[in-house]
């Protein structure tokens, strides 16, 4: 899924401070899951900022609305009865969601309430971490399924760099486990450590994104 | 094929290699480097320029490597995955050849978040062992990396450096051997301290059949100061350095402690001289390279080839 953080509450008070009339914008998918801007959210957001207003005795009216999924136009199109009715929309989606709506509401200023952070799943309960970089050519046939180009800091192909730290860290973080001492580890248990002498080729990148903005089409399920 | 490397010369010869590195400054004079330069002169066989070490910015190795032929010098030019890509890489690669430069040292390099320009983006196109094959494959193939022929082949003598230490310490030699597969011909290690652990490496390296196939030449870094140690120990990712080490620094009186780091670099040369494989050792006096002749001196290695 994709993992969120909720921005400094400052930001968010700074981005709005023009503003009367404020549609917070939920998502129900990834950013609820990950605790950062579905219905509750929301809700806790919308307090915070009227009670920041308030002490500053500024008037403010907010309109809390979660979508079923925002970065869908089928869902996001479910605000247009009301979205000219604010002054602005606050999303509290990830990348996908707030541009959805941008796109869509074209003179709508739309700003974020979250940085969109990482592909992750859960570690534990409130605890993410980051697991893929939608590369466009997965390669972990290659490392017993544990991804170099996300989880290493330097993206190596071939073996652990010479930085990582006592006990399998990565050089970057104590708190973030090189990902090559895993593969290595698991090369190891299940007997295949040959397979880590093998030369991984230079990868081909342009299916990343630096092959420029992606687009996927089907032709088959267009209607 | 040989290229112009004095250091290839050196190694190929049989004699034991000194190398010894030099840190481009952090500024555009070029009199620093020549003054580090003059430290070294004739205590050498080659010299490493590295390329932003601990991703501070510094002079590009590319040009304090310039300075240094000039000088006179065999220079080890230093390259880093990190600030490159494909383009950028072989590009310097033919440019470095053309200009006279005989040995390429192949890095990934370290991560910008410890350097000056944490905010850095990163390029990390290809890695160490990738860089090996490219300046391979441009030389010996005449190609590069797209396929399209390299009109005017680079003949550089590729190195590349390889940590002993760290974790996951099993595949260190391995490690090792994929470099050398990749074309790799010489390696010059991390600053080896824990000179057991470096054995027990260079134990697994010969298992491997490593030291036929490459010239191995072990870290070397002199202890300046206690500080200077306990640095390396806490904040250096991949160092090894024994307690006992700064022990040793602490149980002299102040002005002796200089001293006593280059009585332990001394015995660890003695020490790594006398291990199966290890052809050469590679001087890393951090930020002191005036004290590079007296180690050579004192470690019977001069005069030089």
């Amino acid at each position: 899924m994709i993992v969120a953080n909720r921005k400094p509450f400052e930001e968010i008070m700074e981005m709005l401070k023009s503003y009367t009339k404020i549609l917070l914008l939920g998502c129900k998918e990834c950013v609820t899951v990950c605790s950062v801007g579905g219905t509750k959210e929301v809700e806790v957001l919308a307090s915070e900022i009227r009670l920041a207003r308030a002490k500053e005795g500024l008037p403010v009216e907010i309109k809390e609305y979660t979508l079923e999924r925002q970065c869908d136009p089928e869902y996001a199109a479910e605000i247009k009865s009301f979205v000219n009715d604010y002054d602005v929309v606050m999303s509290m989606a990830c990348g996908c969601g707030v541009q959805t709506v941008a796109e869509m509401y074209h003179n709508k200023y739309v700003v974020p309430g979250v940085n969109t952070t990482f592909f992750g799943s859960s570690e534990e309960q409130g605890v993410w971490k980051e697991m893929c970089q939608g590369c466009g050519n997965c390669v972990l046939d290659k490392t017993l399924g544990l991804c170099p180009v996300a989880r290493c800091a330097k993206s190596l192909f071939n073996g652990p760099c010479g930085g990582s730290q006592p006990g399998g860290a990565c050089e970057i973080n104590k708190d973030i486990p090189c990902v090559w001492q895993l593969i290595v580890q698991k090369m190891k248990d299940m007997n295949m450590l040959d397979k880590y002498m093998e030369i991984q080729p230079m990868k081909n990148w342009s299916t990343s994104r630096d092959g420029g903005p992606r687009k996927r089409v089907r032709e088959d399920l267009k209607i | 094929m040989s290229t112009g490397s004095n250091l290839e010369k050196v190694l190929k010869s049989g004699a034991f290699a000194v190398a010894a590195e030099c840190g481009p400054p952090r500024g555009a004079d070029p009199e620093v480097i020549r003054k580090k330069g003059a430290f070294l002169k004739g205590y050498i066989d080659a010299v490493n320029i590295t390329d932003n070490q601990t991703s501070t910015v510094r002079m590009s190795s590319f040009s304090a490597s310039l300075i240094l032929k000039e000088m006179g010098f065999d220079p080890v030019m230093q390259m880093v995955c990190r600030d490159r890509n494909r383009i950028a890489i072989q590009s310097d690669i033919l440019g470095a050849a053309a200009l006279g430069i005989n040995n390429l040292l192949c890095l990934s390099g370290d991560h910008q978040s410890f350097g000056d320009h944490p905010s850095a983006k990163n390029v990390f196109d290809i890695d160490s062992i990738q860089l090996i094959q490219t300046v391979k494959m441009m030389r010996d193939e005449g190609k590069f990396i797209s396929g399209e022929e390299v009109k005017g082949k680079p003949n550089l003598f590729i190195g590349c450096a390889e940590n002993p230490f760290a974790d996951p310490f099993e595949i260190r030699a391995m490690r090792l051997a994929k470099k050398a597969a990749a074309g790799a011909q010489f390696v010059q290690t991390q600053c080896v301290f824990n000179v057991e652990k470096f054995e027990k490496w260079m134990e697994m390296v010969r298992d491997l059949g490593v030291h036929e196939k490459m010239y191995i030449l072990a870290g070397i870094t002199p202890y300046k100061s206690i500080g200077m140690a306990r640095y390396m120990k806490t904040s250096v990712p991949g160092m090894d350095v024994p307690d006992e080490h700064i022990e040793r620094l602490k149980s002299v009186s102040k002005e002796k402690v200089a001293e006593e780091g280059v009585k332990i670099c001394l015995e660890i040369i003695e020490r790594v001289r006398a291990i199966k494989g290890v052809v050469g050792i590679h001087i890393m006096a951090i930020e002191w390279e005036s004290i590079v002749a007296e180690i050579v001196t004192a470690a019977k290695l001069y005069p030089r080839p």
